[in-house]
C-alpha cells in the first residue's frame, strides 16, 4: 500500500515539475517575443509592404504570412472579420514569411498582382485554392499563376521578369525581418507592436479588440 | 495450467506481437524509407507500438503469458491516442489552427497507404493487439 502510494505521488510531482516547467517556457518565450518585438520595431511594417483596410488606422495588426500555409489560409477568414467589424481602427499589413517550398512563387503572383491593382482578389483565390495548388513538397505553380490569371491577374514572360527585382527586394527585406523578430512559424501576428503569443482567431480578436479599445479612449 | 492452454496463449501472444512488429516495421518505411514524416499525434502512437513490439517478443520467448500486464496498458494508450488521431482526421473533432513551421500537420490529406487512412489502421493495429492481450488475460486467469 505504501509502495502505491509512493508511485502516485511521484508520477503527481513528475506532472507538477512538467506544467510548472511549461508556465515558465512560456512565460519567458511571451517575454522574449515582446523585448524583440520593441528593439526592431521597425522591422514590423515596412513602406512596401501590402495593407489591407483603412491606411490611416490607429489599430495595425502585421501579419507574418505564407501563402502556402494551411495554418495562415485557416486565419485567413477571421482575419477578414476582424477588418469588417473594425473598418475604421484596424489596418492589416502583410509580411510574407514564405517558408514552404514554392512560396516565393507564390509572392511573385501577389507582388504582380499589387503592381496591377488586384492583390485583395489574387491573394482571395489563391488562399481559397490553395489545397489544389500548395501540395507541401510538390507545389504545383502552373496551377496558381492560372488560379490568379482567373482572379483577374495579367501575366506573361515580360511582365514575370519586369516584376522579379522587386520581388526578390521584397522578399530579401521581410526575410531579414523575419530573422530580427525571431519569427519561426506562420503565420505570426502583431498587434500595434504586441506579439500574439497564443495562436488563435480568438485570441487575436480579443488582443484587437483591447487595442482598438485604448485608441477610441484616446483624447 | 496445462500444456494445451500455453501453447493457446503462446499463439496469442505471438498474434499480438507480430501486429506489433509489422505495424512498427510498417511506419518505419514509410517514415524513413518513404520519408514522410510522422506528425505529433503520430509520435505517441509509436512511442506504444515500439515497445509493445518488443515486450511481446520478449514474452513470446519466455512463453510468459503473464507479459500482458505489462503489454496491455501500452496497448490501451496506443488504442485511445489513435482513435482520437482518427476521430481528428475524419473530421469528427475539429483541429486547433496549428501554425505552420512545426511539423506536418495532423489531418493532412496526404497522410494514408494505399488509399487507406493511416489513422485508421493505427486504430485497426492496437485495437487487435489488444483485443488478443484481453484474450490471453482471460485464459490466464480461467
Amino acid at each position: 500500500m505504501t509502495r502505491r502510494l509512493i508511485i502516485i505521488l511521484t508520477a503527481l510531482a513528475a506532472i507538477a515539475a512538467f506544467a510548472v516547467g511549461t508556465w515558465l517556457y512560456q512565460r519567458q518565450t511571451t517575454v522574449h517575443a515582446s523585448t524583440l518585438a520593441v528593439a526592431n520595431a521597425d522591422a514590423l511594417v515596412r513602406i512596401h509592404a501590402p495593407v489591407m483596410g483603412a491606411a490611416n488606422a490607429p489599430v495595425t495588426i502585421v501579419e507574418f504570412f505564407d501563402p502556402s500555409c494551411e495554418a495562415c489560409r485557416a486565419f485567413y477568414p477571421h482575419v477578414k472579420k476582424i477588418l469588417a467589424d473594425y473598418p475604421r481602427d484596424v489596418r492589416l499589413v502583410i509580411r510574407y514569411a514564405p517558408f514552404h517550398q514554392g512560396s516565393d512563387d507564390a509572392v511573385a503572383i501577389l507582388e504582380l498582382a499589387r503592381s496591377q491593382g488586384r492583390f485583395e482578389p489574387v491573394l482571395e483565390a489563391l488562399v481559397a485554392r490553395q489545397p489544389e495548388w500548395a501540395a507541401h513538397g510538390s507545389p504545383n505553380l502552373t496551377l496558381a499563376w492560372s488560379i490568379a490569371g482567373a482572379a483577374g491577374l495579367q501575366y506573361d514572360r515580360a511582365k514575370v521578369d519586369a516584376i522579379t527585382p522587386r520581388v526578390i527586394g521584397v522578399l530579401k527585406q521581410d526575410m531579414e525581418d523575419v530573422k530580427a523578430l525571431g519569427i519561426s512559424k506562420t503565420p505570426s501576428f502583431f498587434v500595434n507592436g504586441k506579439p500574439l503569443t497564443i495562436i488563435g482567431p480568438d485570441a487575436l480578436y480579443q488582443l484587437v479588440k483591447g487595442e482598438v479599445e485604448i485608441a477610441r479612449n484616446k483624447p | 495450467m496445462n500444456t494445451a492452454s500455453t501453447s493457446d496463449t503462446w499463439t496469442l501472444l505471438f498474434g499480438a506481437w507480430l501486429i506489433a512488429f509489422a505495424s512498427s516495421l510498417a511506419v518505419l518505411f514509410i517514415g524513413e524509407v518513404m520519408g514522410q514524416a510522422p506528425c505529433n499525434l503520430c509520435w505517441f502512437q509509436r512511442a506504444c507500438m515500439f515497445p509493445l513490439a518488443i515486450v511481446l517478443a520478449v514474452a513470446c520467448l519466455r512463453q510468459d503469458a503473464g507479459a500482458w500486464r505489462y503489454a496491455l496498458p501500452l496497448a490501451a494508450a496506443g488504442w485511445a491516442i489513435s482513435l482520437f488521431h482518427t476521430l481528428i482526421y475524419a473530421g469528427a473533432i475539429p483541429q486547433s489552427i496549428q501554425p505552420c513551421g512545426q511539423g506536418p500537420s495532423c489531418s493532412s490529406a496526404d497522410m494514408t497507404i494505399l488509399s487507406v487512412p493511416l489513422p485508421l489502421l493505427s486504430v485497426l493495429a492496437f485495437s487487435g493487439i489488444a483485443a488478443l492481450l484481453l484474450i490471453v488475460r482471460r485464459k490466464t486467469r480461467a
